[in-house]
């Protein structure tokens, strides 16, 4: 059943955008606050001028035990910064009045919480927040959230992971269904990070969520270059980019930063294309 | 929902302690608990609960790990009558005397039965965090007992004071590895067991040392570690006659003041006081006193109290002892605490020294750190206590691991 959140949700609309042009939709990161606080936001705005289908804002948070150490450290580097939840988004805020691009924010459980959770998807819903991704949440303990983000207008985007059995993926798949906007299939069983290459079995994974939903599925973790997009556009609908934005961005001369970030970006969507790559 | 600002509610409406009803099937101690871990997790977990409902529905289990118990581990631990101590407190003080149990801690009851458990899941590869050292060496001994491989997560801070511990693991066969993130101490060592755990989890157990973490490790922790309170109760009533009066542990994250509060609660008799690390004063904000100056919050897994500042980020924390330099706690220490069941406290690093000074002094006994401050709140009672009142305090472990931090404290060179 399709409600109508579902269908006027500006996720949904980007994923369809980038299907009728023959794309997977990509999805860059960006750490709020990291590099620095106007860098972070400089590089939200670019990618969003630049193409990206979906922007994801990362917040801070001290104990982030699902990212591996390239994220770890972001994080840490923007606490020091003094980025919290609310500073999230305000910055969302300011982006979302420079870019047209869907916005989904990425956090922990334990800010929203401490914002209290009513009043955090108000927050978010005023400041431009299209999607909310909270790794820790699986749907189990994701009621009072869910709740609430549906009430404005959010999505709440679940995560399925190669390790869930196929009764886990249909009970996600039919929580999310009512929330419409995505779903973020983890492509490998361990934190965030950019590796080398895919996993053997990311299609065979990606087909078992599949046969239980018909909402948009983005890959994320490990996601670091053209080809590994190209690969997820033949098997899904989006494709998540964290680890090697981050570390493309650390390594440049502090000036370079946000046009070596959208070069990045521009280089990723060069294995977007459907028609480029769907060749055997 | 519980929202923070709901749950430190007014006394009025104290939900009641109903012993026994908990964890419900979420795995919830009335609001605390529960299961927030990310997605790649949860299937690890349901195995878990279904080996852990399938293996406690045993009798052969039971008897195995009642077995190892008795021969191998040393129990039933004594419970013995501290005269001089009690001469100074002026009640009839008891310690139950966790610190006899094999390798010097209580930490040994869960890490054999969760070890038990493993072997029995197929689980070949076991990893753990550790604080203080003794959850570390524990596993570590299980794990050589056993032949399990073993990888220990240990901040670089705790490392440090616990040097002798690391060694004692490497010693057993374990690998150590340092965690240098965030406050080096035991909640970035179980951040990165966690890590571990997600990218291994077709192979490896978890063995989780701490009544935290997501379900069903608190209940799993509090059963393994109940053999304490269970002897002691009984223990109580046969050198005694009657029940304690009141019963004291530490806490850090809550495994051995849980172990001694559960088979207790149900007695409401019995007073139960928990001991938090009070650091260089609880107003200082340099502590660990999770339960009397926390709020709700979610880490590891769990809803609970949490020390977190504004913003909801998890705060460091500090205390001499490194077992109690935790910032979350125990879910159901949050449930008896807001139901009143149980109370909590906070002493200090000062008092904690002074008691682990007094201990060896009047008994011949030298405690670790943690179970001083448990000491430590008894000694703070003399007065309020009468003479006939019959105290028992967990002795949760010894303290050689400590000599090195209550030399540097002393102002003694080694």
């Amino acid at each position: 059943m399709t409600n109508v959140q579902t269908t006027t949700s500006p996720i949904t609309a980007a994923f369809a955008r980038a299907r009728a042009e023959r794309r997977v939709a990509l999805i860059p990161y960006v750490m709020a606050g990291y590099p620095d606080l106007a860098t972070g936001e400089a590089l939200a705005v670019a990618f969003g001028q630049a193409g990206a289908d979906l922007i994801e804002i990362g917040v801070p948070f001290s104990d982030p035990l699902a990212d591996g150490a390239t994220v770890q450290h972001a994080s840490q580097i923007a606490l020091e910064h003094g980025m919290t939840l609310a500073g999230a988004l305000e910055l969302a805020g300011r982006v979302s009045a420079q870019a047209a691009t869907p916005l989904v924010l990425m956090t922990y459980y334990n800010p929203i919480f401490s914002y209290g959770i009513e009043h955090f998807c108000t927050a978010a819903k005023a400041a431009g927040v299209a999607g909310l991704i909270v790794p820790d949440l699986p749907a189990e303990e994701a009621d009072p959230l869910l709740r609430a983000a549906r009430e404005c207008g959010i999505a709440l985007v679940f995560l399925i992971a190669p390790t869930s059995t196929d009764a886990r993926i249909e009970t996600v798949a039919r929580v999310a269904a009512e929330t419409g906007g995505f779903i973020y299939c983890v492509a490998l069983s361990g934190v965030t990070g950019a590796r080398d290459r895919l996993p053997e079995d990311l299609a065979a994974f990606i087909a078992r969520v599949r046969a239980h939903t018909s909402l948009p599925l983005a890959v994320g973790f490990g996601v670091a270059r053209p080809e590994h997009v190209a690969a997820i556009g033949r098997i899904a609908d989006g494709a998540v980019v964290a680890s090697a934005l981050l570390n493309a961005v650390d390594a440049a001369p502090p000036d370079q930063r946000v046009a070596t970030g959208v070069a990045f970006l521009r280089d990723l969507q060069s294995g977007a294309h459907l028609d480029a790559t769907s060749s055997p | 929902m519980t929202h923070p600002a709901e749950t430190t509610t007014p006394p009025t409406s104290q939900p009641t302690y109903q012993h026994g009803a908990f964890p419900d099937a979420r795995g919830r101690f009335g609001d605390f608990g529960g299961r927030f871990v990310p997605e790649s997790l949860m299937a690890a977990i349901e195995e878990l609960e279904r080996a852990y409902a399938d293996a406690s529905a045993d009798p052969a289990f039971a008897s195995i790990l009642a077995e190892q118990e008795r021969t191998y581990t040393g129990r039933p631990t004594p419970l013995y009558h501290a005269a001089r101590l009690s001469a100074r407190v002026g009640a009839s003080v008891y310690l139950k005397r966790e610190d006899l149990a094999h390798t010097g801690a209580h930490k040994i009851n869960n890490a054999l039965g969760q070890g038990l458990l493993a072997a029995r899941m197929g689980k070949r590869r076991i990893i753990a965090e550790t604080g203080a050292g003794q959850h570390g060496v524990a596993t570590a001994t299980v794990c050589a007992k056993l032949g399990l491989e073993c990888v220990v997560y240990m901040g670089a801070e705790d490392i440090r004071r616990q040097s002798l511990n690391v060694f004692r693991m490497k010693l057993l066969g374990a690998e150590v590895r340092p965690v240098t993130a965030g406050s080096r101490t035991l909640k970035d060592a179980i951040n990165e067991a966690m890590r571990d755990w997600v990218t291994n989890v077709a192979t490896t157990y978890y063995l989780i040392g701490s009544a935290v973490g997501p379900h069903p490790y608190p209940m799993m922790v509090r059963d393994f570690q109940s053999v304490i309170g269970r002897e002691t109760r009984a223990q109580c009533l046969d050198q005694l006659g009657r029940l304690p009066d009141l019963v004291v542990a530490c806490v850090g994250g809550g495994s051995n003041a849980i172990g001694m509060f559960h088979p207790f609660a149900g007695d409401p008799s019995v007073r139960l006081v928990g001991v938090e690390a009070g650091g260089s004063g609880v107003e200082s904000g340099k502590h660990a006193a999770t339960l009397v100056a926390g709020r709700p919050g979610v880490l590891h897994g769990a809803l609970s109290y949490l020390l977190q500042d504004a913003n909801g980020q998890v705060t460091e924390t500090h205390s001499i002892s490194a077992g109690l330099d935790y910032p979350g706690v125990g879910p159901e220490h949050s449930y008896l605490r807001a139901t009143g069941r149980a109370t909590y406290v906070a002493a200090d690093d000062t008092a904690a020294l002074h008691a682990f000074q007094t201990l060896c002094e009047d008994e011949g006994i030298i405690p670790a750190l943690e179970s001083a401050h448990a000491v430590a709140h008894v000694l703070g009672e003399r007065g309020a206590l009468r003479p006939d009142d019959v105290v028992v305090i967990n002795l949760s472990g010894r303290g050689d691991k400590d000599i090195n931090t209550v030399a540097d404290a002393l102002g003694v060179t080694l």
